[in-house]
């Protein structure tokens, strides 16, 4: 419940706070998950389910743990846990829509914009998206009404396991 | 590698000014091709609009089918055509850049008098900007009074659930294109999920009051609509009909039809029909696997199927968003209905992207050209298109092959 108490004081911060208040409440989002997703501690899924206001499913494989969290407007967002970290090293989605990618991929939404504008230089013309760089790999694809899309911290699959489980 | 991708693309920014170049040698060439089959007749009336696969506006598409769509300020004759838009059967509704539009259209409003302005995303960008009402004049074709999207990052401030998809595409050389015409496979970009309210809304619409923008629930006719079910007649789908292209050209001319079954040009002629599901997907098995968030889409600028590690074929070097096959390969896969039935083989060619492009810097026209799509089986983008007539019906439309939505070929 800590993760989702300060992401609801985070989403309350108003014009009134003083500059120290917003470095301290920065300070506070470093040292806890309050935006989850990829590359945190697998409680912040508790933080992504509140977000997507969403059912939360829990299933385990030998190697990890799937928290697959289905949102009212029918996302699915899957995350695939490491039993050793305790970390999310993956993170799946599918659905009409695609998710909020800054609260799915967490830390790395900011490398992900960049790969983004990155690919929109290139050439001209929709396709499926590969981003594929040191530490992300990210995937998606779909048409309007149907999204599908998987994200993953290569260094960080569990030993034994393949990319091709997050899906 | 880099360098070369740079060439690559100031010889699409050049292909502008040498396209008339390229269409005389066209010309030229073609009265000596010996294998160039007998051209089908271009089909002629009044729902049939032309359609050309070329560079675009932006002077850098590949595979892309262009058209140009006239709108109007509902009930007047103030109207403006607007050439270099993407016809697009994997999306649903006119969007067109603000910076091409000069027509004063009437912005929507919410019930409280405050503008609506649409989140809508892509799979690698989201369009922002306001709903506005035209009337749509497309071949014979009229739309009256149609909701539409005009695509602008700066009219309205960029709510955060929206900035949250990633990056925004709103500029033409963004899009490759002024404007793209959904026509595909539903009669709204949304649908019902967008005329709820709380957390079942995907967050779509919204209105923005000066205070700042906050999710507003759209009615399924607010909603930005594909103006082909708003036509008085043929108004159940559409057909693209382009000529085979067996090797890289420079144009492709085509034909947008509308109405599948209303008149003696648009009848389904023994073609397939192959079922869609609610999210518009169907099956495609390829080597005994079925996948069956497949689908087929004008819009989407490639063959994209399946990843290296399934079809053995490495992507490319320097764009690992294509196939890049030492030798060209021949494939073959099929393609089902959402139900499982009807099926039907589909063989298709996977040519070197690297080669196609740098052997021909003055094509538009790759009908082979492909990559991969890791996570939804086949995605049958235009080169699909070449050589056939494709049907799309609409959800919910009856035709002489069923109700909507459906593909056929």
């Amino acid at each position: 419940m800590n993760e989702l108490q300060i992401f609801q004081c985070h989403g309350g911060a108003t014009k009134l706070v003083l500059r120290a208040a917003i470095l301290s409440a920065t300070m506070l989002v470093f040292a806890l998950p309050s935006f989850a997703g990829l590359g945190e501690d697998a409680s912040s899924v508790q933080a992504d389910q509140a977000h997507m206001q969403g059912n939360l499913r829990t299933t385990q494989a030998q190697a990890y743990t799937v928290q697959e969290i289905q949102a009212p407007t029918g996302i699915i967002v899957r995350e695939y846990v490491s039993p050793t970290t305790g970390k999310v090293f993956g993170v799946a989605w599918q659905g009409p829509w695609p998710p909020d990618m800054r609260q799915t991929l967490g830390n790395y939404f900011g490398q992900y914009q960049q790969a983004l504008q990155a690919q929109a230089n290139s050439h001209a013309g929709r396709r499926p998206l590969v981003i594929q760089q040191p530490g992300l790999i990210l995937q998606a694809s779909g048409h309007l009404r149907s999204f599908a899309g998987r994200a993953y911290i290569p260094e960080m699959l569990p030993q034994g396991v393949s990319a091709e489980v997050i899906r | 590698m880099k360098s070369e991708r740079v060439n690559l693309t100031d010889l699409n920014r050049i292909m502008g000014v040498a396209a008339c170049g390229a269409l005389l040698f066209a010309v030229a060439c073609g009265g000596s091709s010996g294998s160039t089959p007998t051209p089908t007749p271009t089909p002629t009336g009044s729902n049939v609009q032309a359609i050309t696969v070329d560079a675009g506006p932006a002077g850098n598409y590949a595979n892309g089918a262009f058209t140009s769509v006239t709108v109007c300020v509902p009930g007047t004759s103030t109207c403006q055509t607007i050439d270099g838009v993407l016809v697009d059967t994997g999306s649903l509704g006119l969007r067109l850049l603000s910076s091409v539009l000069t027509v004063p259209l009437p912005q929507q409003k919410a019930s409280d008098g405050n503008p609506v302005v649409e989140c809508l995303p892509f799979v690698s960008f989201y369009i922002w900007g306001p709903v506005q009402t035209a009337d749509i004049e497309i071949a014979g074709e009229k739309a009256s009074a149609t909701p539409i999207q005009v695509i602008s990052g700066s009219d309205f401030p960029v709510p955060t659930a929206c900035a949250d998809f990633g990056t925004s595409g709103e500029t033409l050389s963004d899009l490759g294109a002024n404007g793209i015409l959904g026509v595909g496979s539903f009669p709204q970009d949304c649908g019902s999920a967008c005329t709820t309210t709380g957390p079942s809304n995907p967050n779509l619409y919204y209105e923005c009051p000066t205070s700042g923008c906050v999710v507003v629930a759209e009615s399924l006719t607010q909603q930005v609509q594909n103006p082909v079910v708003l036509f008085s007649t043929d108004n159940n789908g559409v057909i693209i009909e382009l000529p085979a292209a067996s090797s890289p050209e420079a144009t492709l001319s085509g034909s947008l039809i509308f109405g599948i079954g209303t008149q003696s040009n648009n009848g389904l002629n023994g073609a397939t029909v192959y079922s869609v599901d609610n999210y518009g997907n169907f099956i495609t098995t390829y080597q005994k696997t079925a996948y069956n968030q497949s689908f087929i889409d004008s819009g989407s600028n490639g063959l994209y199927f399946l990843d290296s590690s399934t079809t053995g074929i490495p992507v490319c070097s320097d764009a690992n968003y294509f196939y890049c096959p030492s030798a060209t390969q021949n494939l073959s896969a099929t393609n089902e209905g959402s139900t499982g039935s009807p099926s039907g083989t589909v063989s298709f060619s996977v040519a070197n992207a690297d080669n196609l492009f740098n052997n021909n810097p003055s094509a538009n026209v790759f009908g082979q050209l492909a990559g991969p799509n890791s996570l939804s089986g086949f995605d049958w983008g235009l080169p699909f298109f070449y050589g056939r007539k494709v049907f799309t019906a609409i959800y919910g439309q009856s035709t002489p092959g069923g109700t909507g939505p459906y593909w056929a070929y």
